[in-house]
């Protein structure tokens, strides 16, 4: 019988089945960040077991909160860059070279198609982009992971989900999974990996494959997966160019990770984006979910680009061709977080970070902050944003504010309009919804 | 192994999310009991009121999803800290059930008949739950009214009950 991706995955990391349904898993990497790690550091100390199971396999990073804002978050800082310390970790990402996990992490090569990767945070299935088997965890399984290098799964059943078509002009990564997830619901993936395929996944670029797996959470997945391919090797050749003759021969050594022919799902989706037209969320759950056509006109307070989801270089320059030679209107607070140091460098040398501000946008450096509320562009009472982050939850920006989650494009041109607007990059045929 | 009886919190809504469980503004706190007061904080919905509702109480009774959204164990340790150690739902986030189990707190899924049953016989009403997790049976006492559940966990998630959580059987173990 033929295996999905996270079933080899799975059978090449087992080290120990304690009952037929759970998989203890030897773990390839351990992410950490400020918010999650120190509880399980201080844990760990008071067990008398502060040990790491290897420093070169975990990767650190302060980025929630940074700089901090107050005293609580200086000590949760302080904790982890301590820990990192004494611990030799020498990943570890620390102001100045700090940046959004899930995007900063990719950017360092640190994930391999076929890698077991656990971080204390739920988007860590983004990094399913390459082909590992990334999952979001809580701070008991991360504090088990930093110790012993295992985490324990149920057996994974897998929803394949085939995206036929080609995105439209002016349509994006962002907008598919947005229809997906409208389409099978916040609980629709539940204890499910996502294999995402087909030719709409095979023409995306890793930035739109991270874009993609990085919302499989909202659907409740464990995890979204694609396939590595020649464009996953193309990514990580600069990294791996040592450990391989050829890109062909690190292509074959990663399909042995592909999902087989006769592989056994769960179930399977197909899901046609031939005509898809963006798409924007209401409510306050993410498979709140209709075109923007139908919410355009909704008042907006304040735009916020970046985050794990939509703030890399691409989004950057999607959002600042819509900018490009236009005011934000007045009442409209913008803020743009390019999400690593080396996006924020990139958006400086091709003039994108000039477009934002000539256009009225505040830019901060990169941090999750504004994303969950806790910093950086936090909602009052009644305020609506748009957002191009993950999370449109009662109060996630801020208590009793309003998010709606959009891509960079739509949200670029909802920052002109003041209210929540169409992108003038998507051309409307007929039919399109 | 923790006290699963008590007194039982009805919540009526499918997919409650862990920012509601416990906003994220609250993740800067380092210590667990500094979350108990903001419990369930931003949950709205009829007939609930975070201030007085939560306290005296053992167990939650929720619908589908409970749990979904964000991997923080901040969920289950808010719950913990204010004296509930049992969720039961018709169905949980993956990373909620896992958080709690780990802690060893249960996670009782029921089929959703069953959740309706409890909803429209004791939702409402004062009522007791008692937990017998050797035998698998959960029973729920309200004024003249009872009613008996069998529930089922996963040999492995019994096992984290017993042990007292993962830590403890990971490193018993690996």
């Amino acid at each position: 019988m033929g295996k999905t991706i996270a079933e080899k995955i799975f059978e090449a990391h087992a080290v120990d089945r304690p009952t037929p349904d759970t998989w203890v898993l030897r773990l390839d990497a351990v992410f950490c960040h400020e918010i999650t790690t120190p509880v399980a550091i201080n844990d760990l100390v008071a067990r008398g077991k502060d040990r790491v199971f290897d420093p070169a396999k975990i990767k650190a990073v302060i980025d929630h909160v940074t700089p901090a804002k107050d005293g609580k978050t200086a000590a949760q800082g302080k904790i982890l860059r301590q820990w990192a310390r004494r611990h030799g970790i020498k990943d570890f990402f620390d102001i100045g070279r700090n940046g959004v996990c899930h995007a900063l992490f990719p950017e360092k090569g640190f994930v391999r198609p076929g890698y077991t990767v656990i971080m204390g945070d739920s988007h860590t299935c983004t990094h399913g982009a390459f082909g590992a088997f990334a999952a979001g965890v809580g701070t008991t399984d991360l504090e088990v992971g930093i110790l012993k290098g295992v985490c324990a799964f149920r057996a994974p059943a897998t929803l394949k989900l085939n995206i036929h078509g080609s995105l439209p002009a002016g349509v994006y990564a962002k907008d598919v999974i947005l229809s997906i997830i409208g389409r099978i619901g916040v609980n629709g993936a539940t204890n499910k990996v996502i294999q995402f395929e087909g030719p709409a996944v095979t023409a995306m670029t890793m930035e739109e494959r991270m874009t993609l797996c990085n919302m499989a959470i909202e659907a409740g997945a464990t995890c979204g997966i694609c396939p590595p391919d020649r464009t996953t090797v193309g990514y990580l050749w600069p990294f791996i160019q040592d450990e391989f003759e050829s890109p062909e021969a690190a292509l074959a050594e990663y399909t042995r990770f592909a999902p087989d022919p006769d592989a056994v799902y769960d179930q399977v989706i197909d899901h046609d984006i031939s005509e898809l037209a963006p798409q924007v969320t209401f409510g306050y759950k993410p498979d709140n979910v209709k075109p923007v056509t139908e919410m355009a006109g909704t008042p907006i307070d304040q735009v916020y680009i970046g985050s794990c989801t939509n703030g890399r270089i691409d989004d950057l320059r999607v959002a600042a061709k819509v900018l490009e030679g236009k005011q934000i209107d007045p009442n409209v607070r913008g803020i743009v977080s390019p999400a690593t140091p080396d996006i924020f460098k990139q958006a400086l040398a091709e003039g994108i970070i000039a477009t934002f501000m000539a256009a009225g946008f505040c830019v901060t450096n990169p941090t999750c902050g504004a994303c969950l509320g806790m910093s950086n562009g936090v909602l009052a009472d009644g305020e609506v944003c748009a957002a191009t982050t993950n999370r449109n939850f009662n109060g996630r920006m801020g208590k009793g504010g309003m998010v709606h989650l959009m891509s960079p494009a739509t949200a670029a041109a909802s920052a002109i309009a003041g209210a929540i607007a169409q992108s003038p990059l998507f051309k409307t045929t007929e039919g399109s919804n | 192994m923790k006290d699963f009886n008590g007194e039982v919190l009805f919540l009526d809504r499918s997919d409650i999310n862990t920012d509601e469980i416990i906003p994220a503004r609250y993740l800067t706190e380092i210590s667990k009991e500094a979350l108990a007061p903001h419990l369930l904080e931003d949950l709205s919905l009829e007939e609930f009121d975070a201030a007085t509702d939560i306290a005296g109480k053992r167990a939650v009774v929720s619908r589908a999803n409970f749990g979904c959204g964000s991997s923080r164990e901040h969920a289950p340790w808010a719950l913990e800290v204010n004296g509930i150690t049992v969720v039961i739902a018709a169905g949980f986030a993956r990373i909620f059930r896992q958080n709690m189990f780990n802690c060893g707190m249960l996670a009782i899924e029921l089929p959703e008949a069953e959740i309706d049953r409890l909803f429209s016989r004791f939702a409402g009403k004062p009522t007791h739950l008692e937990t017998d997790f050797d035998a698998g049976r959960l029973t729920f006492h309200s004024e003249g009214d009872s009613e008996t559940i069998p529930f089922t966990v996963s040999d492995f998630d019994r096992a984290l009950v017993q042990a007292g959580g993962w830590v403890e059987y990971a490193d018993a173990r690996y």
